[in-house]
């Protein structure tokens, strides 16, 4: 990275209180497009209060949050999503029972109408875009108009990343993303990371595995107890450091 | 490691998916090819070639069949409704006693559709509380719909001062025992609001989110999907259907009556789930109901043509349940991928 890119995504001074608990204190953060951005610490750490403020499931207490270089604030988790921030859950991404084009377009179906009257739901055009947009991350799934269950959880994350990625996601938070997959999928989940990557999306990646956190991303914040706890370039640092910085 | 690849070699295997899903249709083929045995050998006598038994099946499976079409979409969402039988009999009560009160004053036309419409309308009351209830306050649909049960039935009773409600109105009993080129009327009607909620459940966005609130109601609420409305919408479907079913039965027997849906919902429970659909939600199909209330009519009257005693009504139906909840089971723990 020759120049330094303005930030994509950038906290400052994230500050939140439950009761008398501060959760989060001063803590800044940011990425860039084409950047990703692991976020280590231990539980309690600060990792999912800092994610959910900037997913908008809640506001912070005082601290700026800067998007696309505006100041921006989210009223709710679909606000962010509008506006191009999509988190991926470990399991509360899919409808086990609908397939995969259901799926990528779940709340946003398109409509066409049958003998030019009927309004009906476009299930073609679903599938045949899905297929489209998992084709070009290089996701193989042989049938599309099964049930998501009969996918395996690295092919679930798949399509809930490439339903991200369908709907132009900027900015890409993945909570766990390989934690209940074997290890031929968690090299495919990071191989699809890479390749979003090469996209100019921003990515968050929280993950409890160092190994996985050093094989897909550029930088690693570390938080400690609310507070940071340190930011190096992966390609500065080991997982000694980055643990030394974890536990304090 | 390798747990998620072995368990996605273990799917159902081949022939279980296959009766799995064909199970309803392969319940009424037996059923009716047994019936017919039985008939030829006893009596000499042909069951399902006769004309009257078909249309005597068809007038039969009305009223459950449409408790049970609402019901497909409540327990595809994940829910029950439990009250179906006795909004039925709140709304044949209430269809009795406002189209004897407006036929005499504007005449047979105008009485008919106040009565209808008035018997609409107080079927959405249940409707509403009990998507109220379930939708916004997180009240166990079974529990929920229970004290809705109870409600409505009370209700339903003192309307009808305990007693049943006769009703005099030609267009109404019309309705309930006249036919269109020897097809009843309750047939028709019942066609038509097949394929009308049919097509709400297999190609509007109403059916997909109702399959997604089944199928995972945190993913549903993730994707934008107004999960609160579409339950809310979902009871007063049931509710209505269920009004519908007392229109008809107030036609059929020119008489309103409280208890006119008791006995239906089980019956209506019954040809959902033996129809396909998984009362854990997310799965089901309005053809697959149709199929499951035939199942049901054609056991209950067939078992009266072979003159064997009606008791044995309930524990040919209820093993039938059984069999398809079974059934249902191991496909189910079969097509698990995690767990």
């Amino acid at each position: 990275m020759s120049e330094r890119a303005k930030p994509l995504l950038e906290a400052r001074g994230m500050t939140k209180k439950f009761g008398g608990v501060l959760a989060l204190d001063r803590v800044d953060f940011s990425v860039n497009a084409g950047e990703v951005v692991a976020l280590a610490g231990d539980n309690g750490a600060g990792k999912s209060t800092l994610i959910k403020i900037i997913s908008g499931v809640f506001p912070s207490d005082s601290g700026e949050l800067r998007y696309g270089g505006e100041r921006v604030s989210f009223a709710n988790p679909h606000d962010a999503r509008d506006r191009g921030i999509e988190t991926i859950y470990q399991d509360l991404a899919l409808a086990d029972n609908l397939d995969v084009g259901a799926n990528v377009f779940l709340g946003r179906e398109p409509m066409t109408r049958l003998f030019g009257i009927v309004p009906v739901i476009d299930r073609r055009r679903m599938r045949e875009e899905a297929a489209k947009t998992l084709d070009t991350l290089d996701i193989g799934l042989d049938r599309l108009d099964r049930p998501v269950r009969a996918l395996s959880g690295g092919q679930r994350q798949c399509v809930a990343i490439g339903r991200a990625l369908h709907w132009h996601a900027k900015v890409l938070i993945m909570d766990e993303p390989t934690a209940a997959l074997g290890v031929p999928e968690q090299r495919k989940v990071v191989s699809l990371i890479q390749s979003l990557k090469a996209r100019g999306v921003g990515i968050i990646f929280i993950s409890h595995n160092l190994q996985d956190i050093f094989a897909v991303a550029d930088r690693i914040t570390v938080l400690r107890r609310g507070v940071n706890a340190g930011m190096r370039n992966t390609a500065e640092t080991n997982p000694d450091e980055v643990v030394r910085l974890m536990v304090g | 490691m390798s747990a998620s690849a072995v368990a996605r070699s273990a799917g159902p295997a081949p022939w279980v998916a296959w009766v799995a899903s064909a199970r309803a249709w392969l319940f009424l083929g037996l059923l009716i090819l047994g019936f017919e045995i039985w008939a030829e050998v006893a009596d000499g006598a042909t069951f399902i070639g006769n004309v009257l038994n078909i249309r005597s099946i068809a007038v039969f499976a009305v009223a459950p069949l449409l408790l049970a079409i609402g019901q497909t979409f409540v327990i595809i969402s994940g829910g029950i409704d439990l009250s179906v039988g006795f909004t039925m009999g709140l709304a044949s009560v209430t269809v009795s006693h406002v189209t004897n009160v407006i036929t005499p004053v504007y005449g047979t036309a105008i009485g008919l559709v106040a009565g209808m419409a008035a018997g609409i309308a107080v079927s959405i009351v249940p409707g509403l509380v009990n998507g109220f209830l379930i939708a916004q306050l997180r009240v166990p649909p079974f529990i929920g719909t229970l004290g809705m049960y109870g409600v409505a039935r009370g209700v339903a009773y003192l309307l009808a001062g305990g007693t049943t409600v006769p009703v005099d109105n030609d267009a109404l009993s019309w309705i309930g025992n006249g036919t269109i080129g020897g097809v009843p009327v309750v047939v028709i009607l019942t066609v038509l609001a097949l394929l009308v909620l049919h097509y709400m459940l297999s190609q509007s966005k109403f059916g997909q989110y109702t399959y997604a609130i089944g199928g995972n109601r945190a993913a549903a609420v993730r994707a934008g999907i107004n999960v609160r409305g579409t339950t809310m919408r979902l009871y007063v479907l049931s509710a209505v259907c269920a009004a519908v079913g007392g229109i008809l039965y107030a036609g059929r027997f020119s008489a309103g009556a409280a208890q006119a849906g008791e006995p239906l919902l089980l019956d209506s429970i019954a040809a959902v789930v033996i129809g396909g659909a998984s009362l854990f939600g997310g799965s089901g199909t309005v053809v697959g109901t149709l199929i499951g209330a035939l199942i049901v009519a054609v056991i209950q009257y067939g078992l009266v043509f072979i003159n064997v005693e009606p008791f044995w009504q309930f524990v040919a139906v209820g093993v039938v349940i059984i069999i398809s909840v079974l059934v249902d089971q191991a496909q189910r723990k079969g097509g698990r991928v995690d767990e």
